[in-house]
């Protein structure tokens, strides 16, 4: 454990306050190196650039009202939805989930007092904010306009030159960010445990994390080489991927999805561990298949790897690549599939309370199910080839990364929000964002299969007339969808300010965050992490002696 | 009470099996198939929604149904059974997924290797397992391609913003006319950037590379009008990037392209005579305007 203990003394070198009971306000805007600090720096930052992201999708859904192209010009329109995907994957659900829970989760859960590089945390935070400025600074110029993959020749030809190249260095940011971190929680799962906690006794989302960040180490770095390739095309001129001087432009799709079909795990991955840990204690049952669960989450992380070219079935790829392709990218079905039955099962003769965390958790089973089952058609070499670059790719990846991805880290806020903040949350209000949130998400993107289905591709301004019935539901869904962040705003500044005070416990939850302060002290607990039962122990443990053990132990002020 | 359980679960899974066969007849998704590549495409799909459609309502069966049978009640404050796993219901659940994906990457190779039929790679296994081809090899006096004069083969140029069809007469046009049931062949380049041929009723889409030719072949089988979109982010007007595909009787075919001939050799018209340029010549100043 030298790691923890060095990381021990850094700390009171680097924290000046660490004396003090609770972080003071202004703490959330330094180079703070508390794990804690940082998550949230991360999780309220990348809320802002999710809004920012969401205003663009309202935008891009005014603009599809109508089958013209009358609203905005079309450069801007194609600025628009490479800013909504950009900002989305890099700004918001990427840094959320893992720099917000990760961070703020990680050290709680394995019962450590803080990640094994606090000044590379958060150098890795302060990335984000030059990276998301420099990318948003790009308004000003003319934003890229080449969509969230950037393809050559149209990103070395594009007319919205310095755009394009404040994109991808605001990429390379990211990308480095993103690195650091995926560092810092290997580091840390591997080696900061709390004596007596093997690999196999850790919460699911440590897990989780785990295959995340070797995903990230193992491709982040391919795709910060390609865009480093085409900032050259794009600058200096050269022919890496420009075919009129001898480059191939299909090369920089392999290294682009080698990246970023990896990055679409990056984004769920850490959702699944989510899932995992808030549907036990709210449906007061042990996770069901603690291995199969924490297995498949590696075996994702290893299939994730070698189905990149299933984006590319209508390129110029090979016939036995694409085979190849089809079969890893059917298998990951199967890891998946694993995960969602297990869950039915802890849900299963469960005593569920149905309130904001558990209803966005079942909500994500529902919608990322949707999204799964047409992730299974779209890995089919035939099908993808009539679907691909149509709306109904819109559709399944936003039931992955809107279903999926949002309504996790929803359940993540509704269940953590008391141990970050010390508050409750409006239970009422929540369940009026959920509902909100559900009607507004299917109206808006489950008819975009049928308009794949029907004819309709993707990244179009104006379209053909037949299909505008369908894309005024799906306008009048994403409008409902923009109305629903309103409850959940309202709810978290208020409730954060006034809500009444949380126990340290509120759930009942079994995991180690639950057994500190809400918020927990600085260094998370008074003395040693207090381990006295498994992650999922529901059912078999005697609350009344865990309570008293609990409280003889003293790492909480809180009488639980 | 354990037979009655067994009984009520074989029946929910029989009703689950008829829901999803119908939906497999009945999705009503899929625009008008009017190739043959795009009947063996609806083949496929039928298969996968049903398949998909009956996991989905099992899967949210099951949610919606613990909605409401395992809520907590009231002054209820206990845990729920400490039920860990089970492995043999997880072998069950790792198993089923599997066959299943395996049986769609068969079925799936399969249709592609049909649909690609005129590909050598693809041959052997196609004649294989298909054995209306191997019929049609055998009526062709056992050639395994088909020869290439019985082919129609025409150009395509895609462009910022537009399509640029060359027919094997010289003839240059910006609507694509291919008679019905013969094998068309299509010779795909792109001049700017990439951009992506699809057809929506023909289930076929190509990408068109600057620098690289790329190749679809197909075989109409239903006359009409069908469009022709671009499907790949090519720039501004991208979902402008639209013509139509007309689809025609040879003789309706031989036709239009003996008048686009006409046209194009009028002393009437000498802008439209396109056919007197190269190909080059045509390009260069067609990409001059967007520049």
């Amino acid at each position: 454990m030298t790691i923890a203990e060095n990381s021990i003394s850094n700390l009171s070198k680097v924290i000046p306050h660490e004396h003090k009971e609770h972080t003071p306000w202004w703490e959330y805007f330094t180079f703070s190196t508390d794990h804690k600090v940082i998550g949230i720096q991360y999780l309220v930052t990348t809320f802002a650039f999710y809004l920012l992201g969401g205003a663009l999708a309202s935008l891009i859904r005014a603009e599809l009202a109508t089958p013209d192209s009358d609203l905005i010009p079309p450069e801007w329109y194609n600025g628009s939805f490479t800013m909504h995907g950009t900002i989305m994957i890099f700004l918001w659900i990427v840094p959320a989930l893992a720099g917000g829970f990760g961070n703020y989760l990680v050290p709680l859960m394995i019962g450590a007092r803080d990640m094994a590089f606090p000044f590379l945390n958060a150098l890795a935070f302060w990335l984000i904010i030059p990276g998301g400025l420099l990318l948003i600074s790009s308004f000003f110029v003319g934003p890229a306009s080449t969509g969230w993959t950037a393809y050559p020749p149209l990103s070395i030809l594009t007319e919205q030159h310095t755009g394009q190249a404040l994109w991808i260095f605001s990429l390379i940011i990211l990308g480095t960010s993103s690195i650091l971190g995926a560092v810092n929680f290997i580091v840390t799962i591997w080696s900061m445990r709390t004596k007596g906690m093997g690999l196999f006794d850790m919460p699911l989302f440590c897990w989780a994390m785990l295959a995340t960040s070797v995903l990230v180490l193992v491709a982040t770095p391919v795709l910060a080489g390609a865009l480093i390739l085409l900032a050259f095309d794009l600058l200096a001129g050269t022919s890496f991927f420009n075919p009129t001087g001898g480059g191939n432009p299909i090369v920089y799709q392999h290294l682009f999805w080698f990246y970023s079909h990896p990055a679409v795990y990056v984004m769920i991955l850490p959702v699944f561990g989510i899932i995992s840990e808030v549907i036990p204690p709210h449906a007061r049952k042990p996770i069901f298949g603690y291995k199969a669960i924490a297995y498949s989450s590696m075996m994702i992380c290893v299939l994730g790897l070698i189905v990149w070219a299933h984006h590319m079935f209508t390129s110029d790829t090979p016939d036995w690549l694409r085979i190849f392709f089809m079969i890893g990218t059917l298998l990951v079905a199967v890891p998946t599939g694993i995960k969602v039955f297990s869950w039915l099962a802890t849900l299963w003769g469960g005593k569920l309370r149905l309130q904001s965390p558990l209803l966005f958790a079942m909500g994500f089973i529902g919608m990322f199910v949707i999204g799964g089952l047409s992730g299974v058609m779209l890995g089919s070499v035939p099908i993808d080839i009539h679907v691909h670059d149509t709306y109904f790719v819109v559709g399944h990846f936003h039931y992955v990364l809107f279903g999926g991805a949002v309504f996790g880290i929803y359940a993540g806020i509704y269940h953590w929000f008391p141990k970050m903040t010390g508050r409750m949350l409006n239970e009422t209000w929540g369940k009026i964002h959920f509902a909100l949130t559900l009607v507004g998400f299917n109206l808006c993107f489950f008819p975009m299969h049928i308009l794949g289905l029907q004819g309709m591709p993707r990244r179009v301004a104006q379209y053909d007339p037949q299909f505008t019935q369908i894309n005024l539901i799906c306008s009048i869904g994403a409008f409902i969808l923009a109305i629903s962040t309103i409850p959940f705003l309202v709810n978290v500044v208020y409730s954060w300010l006034k809500g009444p005070k949380a126990p340290s416990n509120p759930w009942k939850a079994l995991t180690l965050e639950w057994t500190t302060d809400s918020p927990p002290i600085p260094h998370n607990w008074r003395g040693t992490p207090p381990l006295y039962t498994h992650p999922y122990d529901y059912g078999t443990v005697d609350y009344a002696k865990l309570e008293q053990l609990l409280a003889d132990h003293g790492a909480s002020t809180v009488k639980h | 009470m354990k037979r009655q359980t067994l009984l009520s679960l074989l029946v929910l899974i029989g009703l689950v099996v008829a829901a999803s066969f119908w939906y497999s007849q009945n999705h009503g998704l899929l625009p008008t198939a009017a190739s043959e590549e795009a009947v063996l495409y609806d083949r496929l799909f039928s298969a996968v929604i049903g398949i998909a459609f009956g996991l989905f309502l099992i899967v949210e069966g099951m949610l919606v149904y613990c909605l409401f049978r395992f809520r907590k009640r009231q002054h209820d404050e206990e845990d729920g059974a400490p039920w860990h796993e089970n492995i043999r219901l997880e072998m069950i659940w790792t198993a089923i997924p599997t066959v299943i994906v395996m049986w769609v990457a068969l079925y799936s190779f399969d249709v592609y290797s049909a649909m690609r039929g005129t590909d050598a790679l693809m041959m052997a296994h196609h004649m294989h397992h298909h054995p209306k081809s191997v019929l049609v090899a055998q009526a062709e006096g056992a050639m395994p391609a088909i020869p290439h004069s019985e082919k129609v083969t025409i150009g395509v140029q895609a462009m910022q913003f537009a399509w640029i069809f060359n027919y094997p007469n010289g003839v240059t046009s910006g609507e694509l006319h291919v008679p019905v049931n013969k094998h068309i062949h299509l010779d795909l380049s792109a001049v700017d950037v990439l951009h992506a041929f699809w057809v929506p009723q023909l289930r076929l889409k190509q990408d068109t590379v600057p620098g690289t030719p790329t190749h679809l072949d197909f075989y109409p089988t239903r006359i009409g009008e069908y469009p022709v979109v671009c499907a790949e982010l090519c720039g501004s007007y991208h979902g402008g990037m639209r013509t139509t595909m007309v689809v025609e009787s040879e003789e309706d075919y031989q036709k239009w392209l003996n008048e686009q001939l006409e046209v194009a050799q009028g002393k009437d018209l000498p802008k439209v005579a396109v056919a007197k340029m190269t190909e080059s010549e045509y390009l260069m100043g067609k990409v001059g305007h967007h520049h």
